[in-house]
């Protein structure tokens, strides 16, 4: 059955807007809900998604079920927050704009059993601020929700009470590193904040809170209400559940497909995608986005799963894939990833705010033919410089892992642009 | 204490530290910039990067920033490391890409932190080639220059301005690499704490513009241990000299005083020293004469006929008021005191004796965990003391952090808990404050009606205390609000002190903090001058009675030490008094209206060019050297006053502070405040000069071409001079804070016991009085004040930048005076018809008019006062608490 | 507009800004917030507005601008009456975002956050707008154009 193996996209149609409250409830909407908060205690929900094995699709992959349970709740009088990153800004990536257009009340249901989970009393959405669709329709499926007692005092009549704000960021991509997220939302520079605290100790002014991607908690009403091993049947590899795919580039049908944990690339890219344009062959891609490092057609059979990837040497990240095509220049591919780091570098640690620039400025030089071969070690040191740890927060290694495998797979493309010069 | 093991070697540290603070205590090298010890850790430049092993298998090991890496027993760590290093040089090559490399033009040149650093790491060779990007700098005021460019972004600034010290108008704009660090707009920083910049940036960026403008370098000045002569906090200070004018003053860190930071008067406030109103020549009814023919017209003064009386200066040292005292005689002796002023002094002295009550320095302030103002807007009357108590505040965040497991130096993580929880201050004050920020809540109102909530909140506490009779309703529930909250702290404390002239505050506060339960309670109390508690201690009578004896004609002269007599009571009284003196002799270092009627004058040396004793509000003695020889004429005033002595008796000052020690029992410590002039190390003084001062052969070359032989000091344990070491001497002649690798004033690590604890070897100065006995509570309670229509009471309030005799003299404080006008409430201007802008005059109640002046409304200031600016010499005519009418001036009137 | 108070706010401004204040546990959170609040009505956020606001939530003007210069999306100059966005992230990078670049500037003879000589249009470069399988992608004003080709461009300048 459709409805069952496509549990995030099931209420997706070609032949309608967007999904109404009406829409929405027809495929079995709010009964996960239903159930969580009439039949089961927040650490029972806590422990159906543990055990269902949903790991955050914000790009870590951490545990959500996990990451609930960290959460104090000894005190039940003490505030705690719920956050939806809604921040989607990695390019690259289109995943969580369609989630919250097409079935906004997906992404409600989810973050009230969340919020029912780890008692939160208020909950956010922190919504990218270019995202102005997604905007209206997150509003009215609020009120939708709130009429209908999904939201507000006493859901449901129960003793839960939870209140969902809709907040509009003003831009930049630092701003969906959680801690970053934070202080956004209390109103000041996205500067991150150091770990620990983590969020769930102190988070949103000082208080426990949990940040979890769109993706995340939309998956949650299903593995409420279909149970824990539907949810681990629809996975192909290790990791469980089904996944937002997709591609874009040169291929012949750019798209995005919720497809099963697992599924490999070759199958995404071939299949779904259509393969590549005529006339272009596959030199490469990063599958997670625009913070991914670069894989090889020689990669294609990885399937698309934490570990698997990993073991490729690169990361799922969010598992929207860029296509890189043999016309395309992967040095200046490269160069256009590197400035978009360096102009979203929040300028708080040194190597990230000094060193992108100079990543950028050194790969301007190669392509306009002022290259040195020494530099390609330049640029080799700042990928070590700017790794995992070395960085207050995971922006620089992130914008270093396309650029240590470019340097390494397309090495011969940097080479030429230097030797260009010798021979001038 | 904890074991870890850094580079093989096995040290103990403290628990509960991070690794860079636990390394820089131990003495190590390890570069950082975004860290300080007073700001805690921010993890942003990175520099820090050690590498932390797993276990004592572990050979790779990983990178981690030592400053926020909390240490733990038997970590294994690496500052060595060739990863660790090559990661610390590759990360000062990136800071330094768009730094201009102006070390040439720039002031912060030989003690640059970032040099230091650079040097540190061995970073030599720049790979960038490509632009730098360049910034406006702006217009911050008289004290602060700005040059953006050279800002290596590590964010230190706005740390300290707006988290530490509660400013608002710094900020840092923008992003990635183009963060700038700023105002809104040009225009003068607001803080009262905006000198600290140039000691809190770890580069040139914001640089002290009174040095900028005729800069030399910190290997060039001449130094020596000073305390600061504008308040009466007694903040240890580093003036430096250089061709005989004094340049600037630095911070000198004390861990219990002022540790790493000064307040704007203290810092600008030097100008005085190298003011052209400096009285450089002596003078005998209005003639220049020579020192000879000064000293033996003074000795036969002092002879001939009826005995000569002497008048003392709260703001001369201990030494020199000493001085006068015995060659007047005790019974000659007055305080240069008004009865108010002495009043008050004299019942903080008997309470601080004998009140039971421990007396707090500063770093014991920052322990306060709940605080009660009373009378005191401590920004203008104690500045230094204003930036304790902001810390105090945050003592209930750090509570909280604990149980969290929140480290205390996580410094953003901390903060984030203060809207969660704040200790609490409660000021009562008589108008807004610049603390009411931090303030759980104020009070308004006369000084009867502060002194009366403090009575109040004595008796909530504890029910034999006295009650105010018939309090209202709003502060009886204010009382028993602070009283319920300061009865749940642990280490409560009290601040009161003179600036509502009121004796009824005082012993309010005392009551106060005698009815709390606590232990471990504290009253601290501010005082006007840098010397005023060590004055008042010496004893006495005040100026009402040397009126009284000239008046009686049992003397007919006057040696006034050090004191504008026209500061303390109004011009007719002064003016009478100096008609009737036959013989007026001054000594001072600053023209003014009392030295202008002297008959013999005698210019004497400032802070900067003498030494002496002065102690501080705590009831701490701290000793100050002269930084540069005084130019003949000028001499030490205890000097002037040693050469008449016939006797001898002091041939050194050493002398004089030890016949002072012994005639005081209170004073009897003052000995120990610092080493005498005897001390040598390995058998040389201790140099004044860096081994690095350039010039000193040709300096005077445009005078004279063979060099000139220095200066001899008698009178302390240093030389004018670059021979000699500076290696383990103790904190308080230690003149320059420098080691080997550091050249800036981060160099301060070294002499530490801890990073931001105590100097090794103690810190300076010597606690006077240590509390004992009990006081019974004082009954005696002012009736509430009632505005009587049509008159107005003077209240003078202090102000950080207009108040203080010395640092009103110096150009850079001048451009941040406090608007000349008068302060009234606006239910009372209204009745006047009075706008702020408005002229009105003042008057005596016998019509006499006193003052044109417009008027500022001020919401927060109680009906039937009239506020003005404390020590303004326009209000010295103004007597406290003396009444007055106003009237407001139509246009024709102004003309 | 409406009646100014706070020296250059309209009441309608300060209703907003208001209202969102319930949503937070301080006024300093409501800060991004209430920039958007005027830019909704202004286009941009003028100095005088931004001291406005800072004074409707307590904020000293200085610690607003820290604020407002590190987030995109306010406008610290004025901007056209349509603001256009033009993705120049990767994958539309790829598929030709330079030239749609070219094409706007031409078009209104601007350069990169110049305003046209109209006051019509403002082009700015956007971080990529989650629409990567349409590359390239732009947005105008509010509204989000997929697949833009030259003659796209015309179209949306109205020409
Ligand atoms: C620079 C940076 C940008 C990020 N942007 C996003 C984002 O836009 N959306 C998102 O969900 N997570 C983003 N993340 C990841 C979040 O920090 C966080 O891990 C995630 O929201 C947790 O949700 P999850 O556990 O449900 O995956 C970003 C991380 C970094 C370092
Ligand atoms: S790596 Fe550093 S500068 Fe870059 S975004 Fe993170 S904290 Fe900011
Ligand atoms: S001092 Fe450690 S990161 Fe700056």
């Amino acid at each position: 059955m459709e409805i069952m193996d496509k549990p995030l996209t099931k209420n997706i149609r070609p032949d309608r807007v967007f999904a109404t409250l009406a829409d929405y409830e027809s495929t079995g909407g709010y009964q996960g809900l239903r159930k969580a908060i009439t039949e089961l205690q927040p650490k029972d929900v806590q422990q159906w998604v543990k055990d269902a094995g949903l790991r955050g699709r914000g790009g870590a992959g951490f545990g959500t079920g996990l990451k609930w349970s960290l959460v104090p709740v000894d005190d039940l009088s003490q505030t705690r927050y719920l956050v939806a990153n809604a921040d989607e800004m990695e390019p690259g990536t289109f995943k969580d704009r369609m989630l919250l257009e097409q079935d906004p009340h997906q992404l409600i249901e989810g973050m009230i059993i969340a919020a029912y989970a780890i008692q939160a009393q208020r909950a956010y959405i922190f919504l990218r601020g270019e995202y102005h669709l997604a905007k209206q329709r997150l509003e009215q499926a609020l009120l939708e929700a709130r009429s209908k007692g999904y939201l507000g005092e006493h859901i449901l009549n129960s003793a839960f009470s939870l209140e969902i704000v809709l907040h509009t960021s003003a831009g930049r991509y630092i701003c969906g590193e959680e801690t970053a997220l934070l202080n956004a939302l209390e109103g000041k520079r996205a500067t991150p904040r150091a770990k620990p605290p983590f969020p769930l100790v102190s988070g949103l002014w000082g208080k426990p809170t949990v940040v979890n991607n769109v993706e995340t908690l939309c998956n949650v009403p299903h593995i409420l209400h279909y149970g824990i091993e539907w949810y681990q049947g629809l996975a192909r590899g290790v990791d469980k559940g089904t996944k937002l795919f997709g591609a874009s580039g040169r291929v012949k049908h750019p798209g995005l497909w919720e497809l099963p944990m697992g599924t490999p690339i070759r199958e995404i890219i071939e299949q779904h995608a259509g393969g590549m344009r005529d006339g272009y062959k596959l030199r490469g891609f990063l599958p997670g986005g625009a913070s991914t490092d670069f894989l090889l057609p020689e990669h294609l059979d990885t399937l698309m799963d934490y570990e698997a990837v990993a073991k490729a040497g690169s990361r799922m990240g969010t598992g929207v894939i860029i296509v890189l095509d043999d016309k395309t220049c992967p040095v200046k591919m490269v160069l256009n990833l590197e400035q978009f780091f360096a102009q979203e570098s929040c300028g708080w640690c040194t190597p990230c705010r000094d060193g992108l620039p100079w990543t950028v400025s050194l790969l301007k030089d190669i392509i306009a033919g002022k290259g040195r071969i020494e530099d390609l070690d330049t640029l080799a040191g700042l990928t070590r410089m700017l790794g995992p740890g070395n960085t207050f927060c995971a922006l620089a290694p992130g914008a270093m892992e396309p650029l240590q495998s470019a340097l390494k797979y397309f090495r011969e493309d940097f080479e030429r642009y230097i030797a260009m010069e010798q021979v001038q | 204490m904890i074991r870890i093991e850094i580079d093989g070697q096995l040290y103990d540290v403290q628990d509960g530290n991070n690794l860079l603070s636990a390394c820089l205590s131990l003495g190590l090298d390890l570069p950082y910039f975004c860290w300080y010890p007073a700001l805690g850790s921010a993890g942003a430049c990175r520099q820090c990067a050690v590498i932390q092993y797993k276990d004592a298998e572990d050979q790779r090991g990983r990178l981690v920033m030592a400053c926020m890496t909390p240490v733990a027993d038997n970590m294994r760590i690496s500052i060595a490391a060739e990863q660790a290093r090559q990661f610390r040089s590759d990360n000062i090559e990136l800071l330094m890409t768009n730094h201009p490399h102006d070390c040439p033009v720039c002031e912060e040149g030989g003690e640059c932190h970032l040099q230091d650093m650079t040097v540190m790491t061995g970073h030599t060779f720049r790979r960038y080639r490509g632009l730098k990007r360049t910034h406006n700098n702006q217009n911050l005021g008289p004290f602060i220059n700005h040059e953006m460019n050279r800002c290596i972004a590590c964010y230190r600034c706005v740390r300290f301005y707006d988290d530490y010290a509660g400013g608002h108008d710094l900020q840092v704009f923008g992003m990635h690499n183009n963060v700038y660090f700023g105002r809104f707009e040009d225009g003068a920083l607001e803080s009262e704490f905006s000198g600290n910049l140039v000691e809190v940036c770890p580069t040139g960026v914001f640089t002290d513009k009174t040095f900028s403008a005729h800069y030399a370098r910190k290997w060039d000045l001449q130094t020596a241990p000073s305390i600061c002569a504008h308040c009466g906090l007694g903040c240890n200070t580093a003036p430096g000299e250089r061709y005989g004018e004094l340049r600037r003053v630095i911070n000198r860190y004390h861990g219990e005083v002022n540790g790493y930071f000064l307040c704007d008067r203290g810092r600008f406030g030097y100008g005085f020293v190298n003011s052209p109103k400096r009285i450089n020549k002596l003078r005998l009814n209005g003639q220049d004469i020579t020192a000879d023919a000064a000293e033996s017209h003074f000795r036969q003064l002092l002879k001939a006929g009826k005995p000569a009386i002497g008048i003392g200066s709260p703001r001369a040292s201990l030494e020199a008021n000493f001085a006068l005292r015995t060659l007047v005689g005790e019974e000659n002796f007055f305080l240069g005191l008004d009865d108010t002023e002495h009043t008050l002094l004299n019942a903080i002295i008997e309470l601080m004796r004998n009140g039971g009550i421990h007396s707090p320095s500063l770093r014991e302030v920052e322990q306060a965990d709940a605080v009660l103002i009373l009378g005191e807007d401590v920004t203008h009357s104690a500045p230094r003391l204003a930036l304790s108590l902001r810390q105090a505040a945050r003592n209930a965040s750090f509570e909280m952090a604990y149980t969290l497991h929140i480290s205390p130096w996580q410094d953003a993580a901390v903060r984030n808990l203060e809207s969660q929880a704040q200790s609490p201050v409660f000021i009562a004050g008589i108008c807004a404050t610049r603390l009411d920020d931090v303030a759980a809540s104020t009070y308004r109102g006369s000084p009867e009606d502060i002194a009366r909530l403090g009575f109040a909140i004595a008796h909530c506490l504890d029910e034999s205390a006295p009650a105010p009779a018939a309090l209202g309703d709003a502060e009886q529930s204010l009382a028993s609000t602070i009283a319920d909250s300061l009865k749940q702290a642990k280490r409560p404390l009290i601040v009161s002190g003179t600036s509502c002239a009121s004796l009824d505050v005082i012993q309010a506060a005392y009551n106060v903090v005698k009815a709390l339960p606590s232990t471990d309670k504290q009253l601290t109390f501010t005082v006007p001058e840098c010397n005023s508690l060590g004055l008042a201690i010496m004893g006495g009578t005040g100026l009402q009675q040397a009126f009284e004896r000239i008046g009686s004609g049992l003397s007919d002269s006057v040696i006034i030490l050090e004191n504008d007599l026209y500061r303390r009571v109004p011009g007719q009284e002064v003016d009478m008094f100096l008609e009737i003196v036959r013989h007026v002799v001054v000594i001072d270092s600053l023209e003014n209206k009392t030295t202008e009627q002297a008959d013999l004058l005698l210019p004497a040396a400032t802070f900067a060019e003498s030494e002496g004793t002065w102690v501080n509000n705590e009831g701490r003695a701290q000793r100050y050297f002269p930084v540069y020889p005084a130019t003949e004429p000028v001499r030490g005033s205890w000097q002037w006053l040693a050469s008449v002595m016939d006797d001898a008796r002091w041939r050194h000052h050493d002398d004089l502070t030890a016949a002072c020690a012994s005639a005081f029992p209170d004073l009897a410590a003052i000995i120990q405040a610092a080493p005498g002039a005897d001390y040598t190390v390995k058998g040389s003084k201790i140099p004044r000069q860096p081994h690095r001062y350039s010039g000193r052969t040709a300096m005077h070359a445009d005078i004279k071409v063979s060099e000139p032989g220095q200066p001899h000091d008698l009178e302390t344990p240093f030389a004018f001079s670059m021979e000699g070491d500076t290696v383990q001497v103790p904190p308080a002649v230690l003149p320059v804070i420098w080691a080997p690798g550091w050249n800036s004033n981060q160099a301060i690590n070294k002499f530490q016991q801890q990073t931001g604890g105590q100097l090794r070897g103690g810190d300076a100065g010597v606690r006077l009085i240590e509390a004992s006995g009990t006081l019974p509570w004082f009954g005696d309670i002012p009736p509430s004040f009632k505005p009587e229509q049509g008159r107005w009471r003077i209240m003078p309030l202090p102000h950080i930048f207009g108040s203080e005799e010395l640092s009103l003299q110096s150009p850079a404080l001048a451009e941040r005076l406090p608007a000349f006008c008068v302060l009234l409430n606006p239910l009372d201007a209204e009745i006047l018809g009075a706008e702020t802008g408005d002229q009105v005059e003042i008057s005596s109640l016998l019509g006499i008019s006193i003052l044109k002046i417009p008027v500022q409304i001020e919401l927060t200031l109680p009906r039937g006062l009239l506020g003005i600016t404390a020590g303004l010499p326009a209000f010295q005519s103004m007597k406290t608490w003396s009444q007055v009418t106003l009237k407001k001036l139509n246009q024709e009137d102004r003309l | 507009m409406n009646g100014q108070i706070f020296e250059g706010l309209s009441l309608t401004e300060i209703r907003e800004i208001n209202a969102e204040m319930s949503h937070y546990e301080d006024k300093t959170a409501v800060s991004i917030e209430a920039l958007r609040i005027v830019q909704k009505h202004r286009r941009w956020v003028s100095d005088q507005c931004l001291v406005a606001v800072a004074e409707l939530l307590e904020m000293s003007p200085a610690q607003l601008e820290a604020v407002a210069t590190f987030y995109n999306l306010i406008y610290r100059q004025p901007v056209g009456k349509t603001v256009i966005h033009y993705c120049n992230s990767v994958s539309c990078w790829m598929l030709g975002s330079d030239q749609v670049r070219e094409r706007l500037c031409r078009h209104l003879n601007v350069e990169l956050g110049e305003m046209s000589a109209d006051g019509e249009y403002t082009i700015l470069p956007i971080v990529c707008l989650g629409a990567c399988d349409h590359a390239p992608v732009a947005m105008v004003g509010d509204e989000l154009r997929l697949d833009i080709t030259e003659d796209a461009v015309n179209e949306i300048l109205g020409r």
